[in-house]
């Protein structure tokens, strides 16, 4: 655990540059606030509407098949971290049965359009 | 193992990370320069060299706006999400063996933890949120598309990068970095027999940096500047320096994973100096690719990832489980 509690160390110390850096900086720079400069930015028209409009379900889609193969992907790690000590043959044929399976669900999800952007 | 020793090693990674950022982006304006047939900055300074002071002066003493309707804790809080994951990634990546200094032994890392691949890949999907998070913080149309599409891109193409990574983890049956390393000393470069996967990690790492022709997320010329239009100062910088830190952790890998590490070519000895070479050739790639092709369309963007990249890694891993499987090294 000692490896982690170094990297610990270290992200703190990579927090602590970002906010310390604003915090020193926030007596260096001046603040005038003004409701025209709290507008946000539309190429210099007058903003409308609420920002949070309704995107694309396509988003949505592509994350969940994301989410399927990440899983799946998860389990490859293991698998090619022993694959050295393993029985090869059982495992490589293995690792077929398995690979082919994620790509007849990927196959599928190509072939319904879900992987082309409309 | 005091704690002041990490703190003094962590402080010196932190200051020479930044200290690359600040000049690996005058020599990336520098390049972007030569290519199109101009100087590049060469006011401030002899040759433009203390330009990043100069940005920086300026960065520190530009007013720290907030859009009206922005959600105030991650409006502030993004910027430094997306600083403290690409730094952390770093922390685990040795720059060599071993450092003698006197007496002194120093490993060149900040940690070595058994299993530094699957952590600097955990922290790289993290960094995400920062990108994700900022956009949606912003009350802005602009940043809000902006940081979807990031998002869906950085998803997509991780993939295909976490596939041509388990392609090479399967060559060398290890998650340690420094054990890949030296059996790519021994034995021959990963890149060798993996050359499908180093290619499919090259596509894959520009993309995840969210760098041309994958900036989708910043597309200047539909989204402005994507999910950092709306911040200005000190955390737009925080930004940046995120996205050159995590191309300096993707260069890194892809030396360290395919091309060698820290050993030198046709056994030249081994040094801190051949990985560092190694690295600047593969950041010249990214501004290369940079100032080469155009930026793709979103659509196109997506197809390349999913309908090419991610069977090819499949394949990819097919065949070197296959080469493994028929004796590969060993």
């Amino acid at each position: 655990m000692g490896k982690y509690l170094d990297i610990l160390v270290f992200v703190i110390g990579g927090i602590a540059f970002p906010v310390g850096v604003v915090t020193l900086g926030g007596s260096l720079r001046r603040s005038y606030p003004d409701p025209a400069k709290e507008a946000s930015y539309e190429s210099g028209e007058t903003p409308f509407g609420d920002a949070r409009i309704r995107f694309h379900i396509g988003y949505y889609i592509f994350a969940l098949i994301y989410l399927v193969f990440d899983v799946e992907a998860v389990f490859l790690y293991p698998w090619a971290v022993q694959y050295l000590h393993l029985s090869r043959g059982i495992a490589f044929g293995e690792i077929v049965v398995f690979v082919v399976m994620l790509l007849i669900g990927w196959f599928y999800a190509w072939r319904k359009k879900v992987l082309s952007w409309m | 193992m005091s704690l002041g020793y990490v703190l003094v090693r962590s402080v010196i990674l932190v200051v020479l990370l930044l200290t690359a950022f600040a000049y690996v982006m005058v020599l990336e304006r520098k390049v972007l320069g030569y290519f199109q047939l101009r100087w590049g900055p060469v006011r401030v300074g002899p040759w433009g060299m203390l330009q990043p002071l100069a940005d920086a002066i300026k960065m520190m003493n530009k007013e720290d706006t907030r859009p009206a309707g922005a959600d105030t804790l991650l409006f502030y809080v993004a910027p430094a999400v997306a600083l403290f994951v690409a730094l952390g990634a770093f922390a685990v990546i040795p720059l060599g063996p071993v450092a003698h200094i006197g007496s002194l032994v120093l490993p060149l890392s900040v940690a070595h933890p058994a299993s530094g691949i699957l952590f600097v890949l955990a922290l790289l999907s993290v960094g995400v949120y920062g990108v994700s998070l900022g956009g949606w913080a912003s009350q802005s149309k602009y940043a809000l598309l902006g940081s979807l599409r990031a998002t869906a891109q950085m998803v997509s193409y991780e993939l295909a990068l976490g596939m041509a990574v388990i392609s090479a983890v399967v060559l060398y049956g290890t998650l340690n970095l420094n054990t890949m390393v030296s059996m790519q000393g021994v034995h021959l470069w990963g890149a060798i027999p993996d050359i499908l996967g180093f290619a499919i990690f090259l596509v894959g790492s520009v993309a995840e940096c969210n760098r041309a022709p994958f900036d989708l997320a910043e597309a200047e010329g539909e989204l402005v500047a994507g999910f950092h239009v709306e911040y200005s100062g000190f955390r737009f910088a925080n930004f940046v320096m995120a996205e050159y830190v995590n191309m300096f952790t993707m260069s890194a890998l892809g030396a360290l994973l395919f091309l060698g590490g820290w050993h030198g070519p046709f056994g030249l000895g081994s040094s801190v100096w051949w990985l560092l070479a190694k690295m600047a050739l593969y950041l010249f790639f990214f501004m290369w690719v940079r100032s080469t092709f155009p930026r793709l369309r979103y659509d196109q963007l997506m197809s390349f990832g999913w309908k090419l990249l991610v069977p090819l890694g499949f394949l990819n891993l097919v065949w070197i489980s296959t080469f493994v499987a028929l004796g590969g090294w060993h």
